[in-house]
Order: C-alpha cells, then sequence, then structure tokens
C-alpha cells in the first residue's frame, strides 16, 4: 500500500539556516570576494547578486586519506590493446589512471580549488556596506521615536459613535428601508387600487366580503411597512482614520556631478560608479531619504535618477551653476531644521578658472553651514587644477567637507569607504 | 512475444495523483508477483528546490543544523543554476515507511520509473539485505533523527552555536570512524533515547571519573598496572571510545558525539551495498516495467522513453573516455544481476564450471538468495562471472611507487578471471580504501596522551594536510595530546604529533620504537 503525498507546498527553504550558518563561517572570505567584485561590475550589474570564490582548501572538511605513493592496484574498464604483462609509463600529473585521486577532472572554466557560489543582491550589498554609515547623523536620530499622524483611510462598518459618519449611514439606512419596503408597498398599491375601484361600484353590486378583505390587508401592509426601522445598527458607518508615521528625522542627499565635454565617458563611468554606490548605500539604510540629482556644464538642471546616470550632454563647466542650483533647492524645498542635508560632488576638476573662487564662496556662505557633510572626488589621473586647490583651502578649513582623488575604477570602492567611515558619534 | 491487446495505463506525457496511483498499483501488483517484500510507500512529489534541499541534508528528512549542510546546499544550486548538474529524479530514505521523493518536473514515464526503481527496488532491498536488517532500524530511523535535531537545538540554545558547532566539526572529521565495523549495535528508538539520554550522561560521566581517578592505589597494584595499556585491544570506533572515555568532555558533548556516530553507522551499509543497491533497483525497474509492457499496460512511446534513460543510467564509459570516472555501480550492478538470470535461466558450459551451484537453479530465488546475503565486496567475489568480465573488458593496473612504470598485471582472459574478480572485490572493500586507524594507548597514568595507530596497507601513506586537521580536531575532542604512529611491516615509519605547542610529524628511531610493540 503506498501513500502519495503533495510536498510541493511545504516551505523549500529547509537549508536557508545551514546556508546562513556556512555564509558567516566564511564572512571574511566573502567580504574579500565581495571587495574585490565591485571593483570589476560594471553599474547595471549592480542590482544582481555576486558569484563568490573561495579557495577550496580553507573550507575542506578533513577526512584521513592516502596520498600518493606506495602500492595500488585498480580494475579499469574498457581495455582495447593490452594484455597482462605490459608496461605503460605512468601518466604525467598523477590523475589519469589515478583511482582515488577523487574526481578532478572537468569542472574546466574555473579553477578546480576554487570553491564557487552565488550569494544574492541583498546579501551583496550587507556585505559590501557593512560597517560603513553615513557620517554624523546628528541632528535627530533616524532610528529614534517616531511620531505619527491620522490619516483618513475610508469608511468602515465598526467603530464608535464619535466617528459615525452620518451621511453615508442615512444613505445605507434608506437603501435598506427600500430594499426591505418594496414588496409590501408594491402590494399595498395593488390592493389600495383595487379597493378603490371597488368602491367606485354601485353598492348593490359591491362584494363586500372582498373589500374586507382587502381593508384588511391594506391595514396589514401598512403596519408591515412602518414596522420597517428608520435605522438600524446595521446602518451605521464609520469613518476609518489610519496613524501613519511621520518622519521626525528626514535627510536628503545631493548628487551633483559634471557631464561637460571635458569629462570622458570613462570618467563619467567612474562617476556614475560613486554615485550608484552612494545611492544605494542610501537607499538601503535610511528609508526616509530623498534623493536629488544635479547634472551641469555650464548650466545645471535637476534631473532624475534615469537621466543623471544615463543621458549624455557636452560643453563647457561652470561647476558654481550646480552650486547655486542646490543651494537654492534647499532654501526652497528643503528647510535646515526639518533635514539633514548631504552633498556629494564629483568632477574632473575642470571649471572656468574665474569660476573657482565663486565655488568657494558659494560652498563656504550657503552651503556648508546647512549641511552635515560634503564629499567631493575628483576623477582625474592628471594633476590638479584650480578646483581642488580653492576646496583644499576650505578642507582646511570646514571639518565635515572631505575630498578625494579617483583615478581608476579600482579606486572607488576604498574611496567610497574612507568618506563614509563610521566615525565617532560626535567629531 | 505473443501480441498482447494494448490497454495502456495512460497515453500522454503529463502525471496526475490520478495516474500516479494507477501507475503505483499496477507496479506493486507486478513487483508482488515477484515476490518483492517492501515497506509501505510514502510516495512524495517535491520541487526543485526541495530536491535541493534534500540533497544537501544527504538525503536525511530532518537533520540538525550545520554549516557543511549548507556549503554542500551552496554549491548544489550552484551547479544546479548553471546547468551543470540535473537533479537525481528520486531519493529514497532507508525508512519504514519507505519514504521516496519524486520531482514534480519528471514526466509520467520518469514517475513510473521511479517508482518502479525506489519503491519497489530499493525498498526491498533496504527490508532484506541483511546489512540494513542488522545495522539499521528502519522504524526509528525518522524517530531518532528528530531526537538529534533537538537535542543539538537545544544544545545550541543553552551552550551558544559557535560551541556546538565546534563539537560536530570535530565529530564530523572523524565521521568515517564512528562505526563498528564487525559489533551489531542495538536498534535505536527515540523515545527511549530520550529516557535514558540522561541517565546515561550521569553513569557516563562516573565511569570517566573512575578511569582518571587521581587518588593513588596501593603501591603493590601499580607495578602491575603499568603493563597494561589501555584499551587493552586497540579500538576501531573512535568515535565510540571518544564517547566514552574522553577525560573532560561535558555531558552534553558526549551525546553529541554519540549522535554523530549513530548517524555515521545508520549510514554505513549503504556505503557498503552501493553497487549491489543500485544493481538491484535497476534490474527491478527493467524487470517490471518491461512486464507491464508485455501486459500491454504500456505504451510505445513510454517504452522508448524509458530504455533511453535506462540506457543513460547503466553505460559505462571506458577509461580513456572523458566521461570515465570510475566503474558506474549501476552499470556494474545491473549487469551483474541480468547476469545471475541468465546463469540461472541459460547457463553455458563455462558458467556451469563456474557457478555450479547456481546454474540452472530458479533464477528468482537465486536472485533474492544473492540480494540478501551479501555487500559489495563478497557479492563481487562470489558472482562475478568471466562473461561480464569480458564484457566490460576488465583490466587491472599496479601504480608501485618502487617502479618506474604502470604494469597491467591481469585482463580479461582465462588466467586473468580470477585475479581480476578478487582484486575488483577488494576495491569495494571500505576498509581497505580508507586509512587502518585505531586507537592504540592512553597514558593514563602520565599526560594522558592518546596514541592511535595506522596500519599501513601496501605501504601507502597518510595525506599529511587532512592527517594534521583530523588530529587537531581529535585534540579537541580528547583535550590532550594526541599522537598518530604510521606502522608499516611491524616498524612505526612516521609519527604525528599534535600537542597545545603545535603540529609536528617525525620519524621514530626504530629500535626503541619496536620495543613497544613487543611489550604491546
Amino acid at each position: 500500500m503506498s501513500y502519495v503525498v503533495d510536498r510541493r507546498l511545504n516551505g523549500k527553504n529547509k537549508s536557508t539556516v545551514n546556508r546562513q550558518r556556512f555564509l558567516h563561517r566564511y564572512r571574511k572570505h566573502i567580504k574579500k570576494a565581495v571587495d574585490e567584485a565591485v571593483t570589476k561590475r560594471s553599474i547595471t550589474d549592480l542590482d544582481s547578486g555576486e558569484s563568490i570564490s573561495i579557495p577550496r582548501r580553507d573550507i575542506s572538511e578533513p577526512h584521513f586519506h592516502h596520498t600518493k605513493g606506495g602500492k595500488r592496484e585498480i580494475i579499469h574498464p574498457g581495455n582495447k590493446e593490452f594484455v597482462s604483462g605490459d608496461r605503460v609509463p605512468r601518466p604525467q600529473g598523477g590523475g589519469g589512471a589515478g583511482g582515488s585521486g577523487s574526481g578532478d577532472p572537468s569542472n574546466s572554466g574555473e579553477g578546480i580549488d576554487e570553491f564557487v557560489f552565488q550569494i544574492s543582491q541583498d546579501e551583496f550589498l550587507d556585505f559590501l556596506f557593512e560597517d560603513l554609515e553615513l557620517p554624523n547623523l546628528v541632528k535627530r536620530q533616524l532610528q529614534g521615536i517616531e511620531s505619527f499622524k491620522y490619516v483618513r483611510a475610508g469608511v468602515v462598518n465598526d467603530g464608535n459613535p464619535a466617528k459615525i459618519n452620518i451621511v453615508r449611514s442615512m444613505r445605507q439606512a434608506t437603501s435598506r428601508r427600500i430594499a426591505l419596503g418594496a414588496s409590501a408597498k408594491r402590494r399595498l398599491r395593488a390592493a389600495e387600487e383595487q379597493l378603490k375601484l371597488l368602491q367606485e361600484q354601485d353598492s348593490i353590486l359591491r362584494d363586500k366580503r372582498k373589500e374586507d378583505e382587502l381593508e384588511n390587508e391594506i391595514i396589514k401592509l401598512r403596519r408591515r411597512i412602518n414596522k420597517i426601522p428608520f435605522i438600524d445598527t446595521i446602518d451605521l458607518r464609520y469613518n476609518l482614520h489610519m496613524k501613519q508615521p511621520k518622519p521626525t528625522s528626514k535627510a536628503v542627499m545631493f548628487c551633483l556631478m559634471d557631464v561637460s565635454g571635458s569629462m570622458n565617458q570613462a570618467m563619467k563611468d567612474m562617476a556614475k560608479r560613486f554615485f550608484i554606490l552612494l545611492y544605494m548605500f542610501l537607499k538601503r539604510n535610511y528609508e526616509k531619504i530623498e534623493v536629488v540629482f544635479i547634472r551641469h556644464h555650464t548650466s545645471a538642471k535637476e534631473v532624475d535618477e534615469e537621466e543623471f546616470f544615463y543621458s549624455r550632454e557636452t560643453g563647457g563647466t561652470i561647476v558654481s551653476s550646480a552650486l547655486k542650483m542646490m543651494r537654492d533647492i534647499i532654501v526652497d524645498r528643503y528647510p535646515t531644521e526639518d533635514w539633514n542635508i548631504y552633498g556629494a560632488q564629483a568632477s574632473d576638476g575642470d571649471n572656468w578658472n574665474d569660476d573657482s573662487p565663486t565655488c568657494r564662496e558659494i560652498l563656504m556662505k550657503d552651503i556648508l553651514p546647512r549641511v552635515q557633510y560634503y564629499s567631493y572626488i575628483e576623477i582625474n589621473p592628471r594633476r590638479h587644477q584650480a578646483l581642488w586647490r580653492e576646496y583644499e583651502a576650505i578642507e582646511a578649513a570646514v571639518p565635515h567637507f572631505s575630498m578625494q582623488q579617483i583615478s581608476e575604477p579600482g579606486d572607488i570602492y576604498p574611496v567610497f569607504r574612507e568618506l563614509f567611515q563610521r566615525r565617532p558619534a560626535h567629531s | 512475444m505473443p501480441m498482447t491487446e494494448r490497454n495502456p495505463i495512460s497515453t500522454g506525457s503529463d502525471w496526475t495523483f490520478e495516474l500516479i496511483q494507477d501507475y503505483d498499483r499496477e507496479i506493486g501488483r507486478v513487483a508482488a508477483e515477484f515476490g518483492l517484500d517492501t515497506y509501505p510507500n510514502q510516495i512524495e512529489i517535491i520541487s526543485a528546490e526541495q530536491m535541493l534541499d534534500a540533497y544537501s541534508s544527504v538525503g536525511m528528512p530532518v537533520g540538525y543544523n550545520h554549516w557543511s549542510y549548507g556549503k554542500h546546499f551552496v554549491s548544489n544550486e550552484q551547479h544546479y543554476r548553471r546547468g551543470q548538474m540535473g537533479l537525481a529524479y528520486e531519493i529514497v530514505i532507508n525508512s519504514n515507511p519507505c519514504i521516496a521523493y519524486l520531482m514534480e518536473e519528471n514526466t509520467m514515464m520518469m514517475q513510473a520509473l521511479v517508482i518502479a526503481h525506489a519503491c519497489y527496488g530499493h525498498n526491498s532491498f533496504f527490508k532484506g539485505n541483511y546489512l540494513f536488517r542488522s545495522w539499521t532500524d528502519a522504524s526509528s530511523i525518522i524517530d531518532y533523527l528528530v531526537f538529534a535535531k533537538n537535542y543539538i537545538a537545544r544544545c545550541e540554545e543553552r551552550h551558544g552555536v559557535a560551541e556546538v558547532e565546534r563539537v560536530l566539526d570535530s565529530c564530523h572529521a572523524l565521521m568515517n570512524y564512528g562505526v563498528d565495523r564487525y559489533k551489531r549495535p542495538y536498534p535505536i528508538s527515540a523515545e527511549e533515547e530520550r529516557q535514558r539520554q540522561k541517565e546515561r550522561e550521569e553513569y557516563l560521566q562516573k565511569q570517566v571519573n573512575e578511569l582518571w581517578r587521581t587518588i593513588p592505589k596501593p603501591l603493590g597494584k601499580l607495578a602491575h598496572e603499568d603493563v597494561i595499556r589501555f584499551p587493552e585491544e586497540p579500538q576501531e570506533n573512535l568515535l565510540y571510545f571518544i564517547e566514552k572515555n574522553a577525560p573532560l568532555l561535558e555531558p552534553w558533548q558526549r551525546e553529541v558525539v554519540r549522535i554523530v556516530r549513530k548517524i555515521a553507522q545508520y549510514f554505513y551499509p549503504q556505503r557498503q551495498t552501493q553497487v549491489m543497491n543500485e544493481g538491484w533497483a535497476t534490474f527491478w525497474h527493467y524487470t517490471l516495467i518491461n512486464k507491464l509492457y508485455d501486459e500491454g499496460r504500456l505504451t510505445d512511446g513510454f517504452m522508448l522513453e524509458f530504455l533511453q534513460s535506462h540506457t543513460a543510467v547503466i553505460y559505462q564509459p571506458p577509461f580513456n573516455s572523458k566521461f570515465y570516472s570510475g566503474i558506474n555501480p549501476y552499470a556494474l550492478g545491473f549487469n551483474m544481476m541480468q547476469d545471475i538470470r541468465r546463469i540461472c535461466e541459460n547457463p553455458t558450459d563455462e558458467d556451469k564450471k563456474w557457478f555450479p551451484e547456481i546454474a540452472g537453479s530458479p533464477w528468482l530465488e537465486t536472485l533474492h538468495f544473492a540480494m540478501q546475503n551479501f555487500k559489495d565486496e563478497s557479492f563481487i567475489q562470489q558472482f562475478l562471472s568471466p562473461r561480464l568480465i569480458r564484457e566490460f573488458k576488465f583490466f587491472s593496473i599496479l601504480d608501485d611507487d618502487v617502479k618506474r612504470e604502470l604494469e597491467i598485471t591481469a585482463i580479461h582472459d582465462d588466467p586473468g578471471y580470477r585475479y581480476i574478480r578478487e582484486r575488483l572485490s577488494q576495491q569495494y572493500n571500505l576498509s581497505m580504501n580508507e586509512p587502518n586507524i585505531q586507537v592504540f594507548n592512553v597514558n593514563i597514568r602520565g599526560d594522558r596522551s592518546l596514541t592511535m595507530r595506522h596500519v599501513r596497507h601496501n605501504r601507502r601513506p597518510l595525506e599529511k594536510e587532512s592527517a594534521e586537521e583530523v588530529l587537531k580536531h581529535l585534540r579537541r575532542l580528547w583535550k590532550f595530546d594526541v599522537h598518530l604512529d604510521s606502522v608499516q611491516d611491524d616498524k612505526i615509519v612516521e609519527c604525528f604529533h599534535c600537542r597545545e605547542s603545535g603540529f609536528e610529524v617525525s620519524t621514530p628511531d626504530p629500535d626503541k620504537e619496536l620495543a613497544l610493540i613487543q611489550k604491546a
């Protein structure tokens, strides 16, 4: 006798715990692999997982076993030309005729000594952003207590008397009365008509019995209609209010990027990677955060994420245009008492020479007093230009301003980490 | 073949639960006609993801948590995703009722094949073979696994995951040395296990305390005891020895050692009967499905698909093929089972000379006898026929590190048959393939160090790197120094020491060490 059981609906993630333990045990290895991966990856890959390889010997489970040497005799199938007593040279590399050489062949492509597996995007990002934190989130703790506000959320059948929605309740009552009384009313009307016809007839011809009957029915129906309650408990409707969390601490991140002609494709790519990392980092760590993307050449423009990363522009460079725009947006939309403001700027360092002092002025006077933190990365393998020198003066003067230079894609991640290193709570 | 009227159970390739039941009923009916004695079946339909889960827990339906299972899962998943590995169509568990997992992706033909293979083939093997009968208790294994899972989860709560993991790591390293090869263990029962577990903890600790008493005994006795070795006989079951004798293990740690040991013991018969078990199951899926076809219950299309899968399963690539990775147990097993039937039904003169006692005997009885009373090693020694050796074109290569070249010692010809059969049988002798390592001595009056002995067979040395790792694990359980002596021709040729200060390999002074052996 057999039983057939459908287990497909049972949980399919029986191995989750074991998998997590494995990842935990080898997190150092995985971390290293993730760090390497991020420098090699292209932007569009960042929302996929990553395949991680770990040296196989690091994760092997040891057992006693034999090694080469001694005397060994093995039976193989498929003899073609050997006869007993034949001698053949020992195959090179030990594999070949080796029996206990634990199936080394095949598996070409990846090195045999690597244990390769896949981690998901979430896991990848967890490893990537481990021990990174937005600096000095001083105004209010994001993880702090949230306040709530009540918003209307429709109408429901239950509630307390204070929240009765009168219009909806009355409408409900009316329709109920119509529905319940309709047939009685119809019959009442018919009966009254009949009675009227009857009463119009000559009194001798009248059917007295029928008249009584009709009159009785009319009384009965009237009574029945009157019995339908004007309003009933089932008619009552209540307004529903729901608690909605109101962020007490909000942050906005400004991403400024130079897309002018002097930025070549490789530089733009690097800048993009930096912002993508930044953006994903923010999205991941802070739910209540807004990001403003400003790109500029000779004039600045606020764009959405898609356009920021994926559209191309050419032209000269006036950095201060972006800074002015940032300033205006801050004044317009992000009052400093409500928002923590962060700025990140990427550029190749090119600027109209007489514009750089303007940049410093705007930053020092209008922007830096308003922001929590401002970072500048210069993507430039060559020597620095005027903008860098101006910014160096700012860095010396303002503690919450930092700058770094990136010259090749491999630099991005270390710089990123440097900029956003976990810092002591008050610095 | 007489023409039978076709009355197929189904014609399409999609399965339904009703069809699975219909096929199962029909296959079960035919199996009973052939006298297959099985546990009741529990057929579970699972998805591919669940199959991956089942894979990584080594086929145990319930398992305790450990990172190594996660590692298997991750690597299987990777291979599967990349398409480097197909999933097994089935996993079957030696339990009562016998649990078989069928994948939902299978076609109807595949489900029927798997039912015949697992639910009637493997199932009857589990129930009939002497190793399984005497070493495993199918009715209690699931209960025991549940007990083990819960126990280990409780330990994790109490002592922390990391602590438990360390003990498990060490036990896993010694898992192959956690089986009794000759003694038959008591069947395990979860209920009893729970009741006895507490008693055992206390009792065990007392035993251990007794062994490690530090209060000196009267002087007169001491001289006598000096000569007595502990253990008196070398012990092959390292985990058992540790469970009972390790001086400083906590009671819960002893129980963890015991759990790993019990599970190792449960899987031991499977490792010894791979060829027979797969051969038997393959033989029966082939025979049962063919019988149903002869009865007209299967369509021609079904049969073609079936034969294609079947031939793929029993394909044996030759030694120089790039697909070759040793002898395919399905191929060898299936062909041997078929061959036994042939010897019974149509013996040649050669067969009559080689197998006088079975040539011409009723095949069904002979085959059952062979299934019930052998393991791979003895099965091959007893039943591998010259004809099959010729068909497989077996030949034997001797690799001796003192000679420059490899030597072909025997091939599939008259003088070679017996030699090949003997060698092939040895190839399936687990105790020949795993290094022979036993507990030899414990210095109970001195530094409490544990000395193990590795007896080299055919001068084959231990792999040092892994030996070092395993000895470290052993030291973690024993908590005092551990030594391993490699013995060849009654001489100690190599010593491994795992001390608190670190690991060391030394070559001993031969004369001094020899004296110790002689005393022993």
